[in-house]
């Protein structure tokens, strides 16, 4: 059993309360193996699975699993399903909050990695990026140009490097829970989420981790849609450029 | 002219019909106040000639009921995007709304679920 690092100040006190964020819709095949994944890599992290009004058995199959699972009434998408569980981590009172996706791309046993950062104090937001490491992954050649696109404005735009801003294999501490339960983009949120961390003064750190092919399912990004994808987050980049009076909650 | 007498009777018709809106309760005075507007000022200017006939000269507009469409046309666009506003706020309220109700039914379930709390409807019936 391989528990999450501590640093030799922390491991003294009380360890941090972690939750994994999962959404899922329509994800019943792959749902159970993330689920048991987490909890291999350390059954003290609380599993939520956020069940974005799937129509298959998603949330009964994670429940089976040993996670606890929110059922949207409606499909709010991964943006507002990811925010929920935000939420539940505010109302909760948890430390830190990982989101990992519901269609096993993102490995569990990363986990240490991604947590780092968060764990030593040394960031606010953690995302695990496929390029600044070892290349197990490679997406279509007009991804990469997206993805590409997008790192660059946003490194622009947090005047720090950014290599994979579409990832959402992320960890955040207290100060990053707080911030994304009320303020998290609506669709196709990873990128601007970046941009929203940046303007909530979080410290974003990149750590290399490997992906893997999806488990199951297909991207929810098709052709058509991706050219709403890329319109949509270069506007919100650009909107993002103007002050805005940031949106706050009490901890 | 015509076209001023249709456009003063479809405004007649327009204000009218925000009214019946309003007193049915199918539309609520927080909304109904652009159409208002719309529908005065279109009124305003098909009654006076005069000032439309200035308007329509400051705007380097040849046929003047052409600047009564103008600004009718102006209005209209107010009035999408006013309700574009309108719909986006609605999203965010859902949005929270189904947030919130979702985290509440969990809570809900792990009371029920908790030894020592009174018997579920569930199990009263079983």
């Amino acid at each position: 059993m391989n528990a999450v690092a501590l640093t030799a100040a922390e491991a003294r006190f009380e360890r941090p309360r972690c939750l994994a964020i999962v959404p899922a819709f329509n994800e019943a095949e792959s749902i159970a193996e993330v689920v048991t994944e987490i909890r291999d890599f350390d059954p003290e992290i609380e599993v939520l699975v956020v069940d974005d009004g799937s129509t298959d058995p998603t949330a009964a199959v994670a429940e089976s699993a040993g996670a606890r699972v929110i059922r949207l009434p409606l499909n709010l998408g991964i943006g507002g399903a990811v925010q929920a569980g935000y939420l539940y981590a505010f109302e909760r009172g948890f430390d830190v909050a990982v989101q990992i996706d519901g269609d096993g791309q993102h490995d569990a046993q990363e986990l240490g990695r991604l947590l780092g950062p968060i764990l030593a104090g040394r960031a606010d937001l953690a995302i695990g990026t496929r390029f600044a490491g070892p290349r197990t992954y490679r997406a279509p050649l007009a991804r990469r140009i997206g993805i590409g696109l997008f790192a660059a404005l946003v490194s622009l735009r947090v005047r720090q490097r950014m290599t994979d801003t579409t990832s959402g294999f992320r960890a955040v501490n207290r100060r990053g829970i707080c911030l994304f339960a009320v303020d998290y983009p609506h669709d196709y949120p990873e990128v601007e989420s970046v941009v929203t961390a940046s303007r909530g003064d979080l410290r974003i750190a990149e750590v290399p981790v490997a992906m893997r092919a999806r488990a199951a399912g297909r991207s929810s990004i098709t052709t058509a849609r991706s050219f709403y994808y890329v319109l949509k987050v270069l506007l919100a980049l650009f909107v993002g450029l103007f002050p805005r009076s940031p949106l706050t909650i009490e901890d | 002219m015509p076209v001023q007498l249709f456009a003063a009777l479809a405004s007649v018709a327009l204000l009218g019909l925000v009214i019946e809106l309003i007193r049915s309760r199918k539309l609520r005075e927080r909304y109904a106040l652009l159409w208002l507007a719309t529908a005065g000022v279109i009124l305003f200017f098909a009654l006076w000639r005069e000032g439309l006939h200035d308007l329509a000269k400051g705007l380097g507009i040849a046929y003047p009921p052409n600047a009564l469409f103008v600004l009718a046309l102006l209005f209209v666009l107010m009035l999408l995007l006013h309700f574009s506003t309108v719909i986006s706020k609605l999203s965010d309220r859902s949005t929270l709304l189904t947030q919130r109700l979702a985290l509440m039914e969990e809570r809900l379930r792990e009371l029920e679920d908790s030894p020592g709390t009174r018997p579920t409807l569930r199990e009263v019936k079983s």
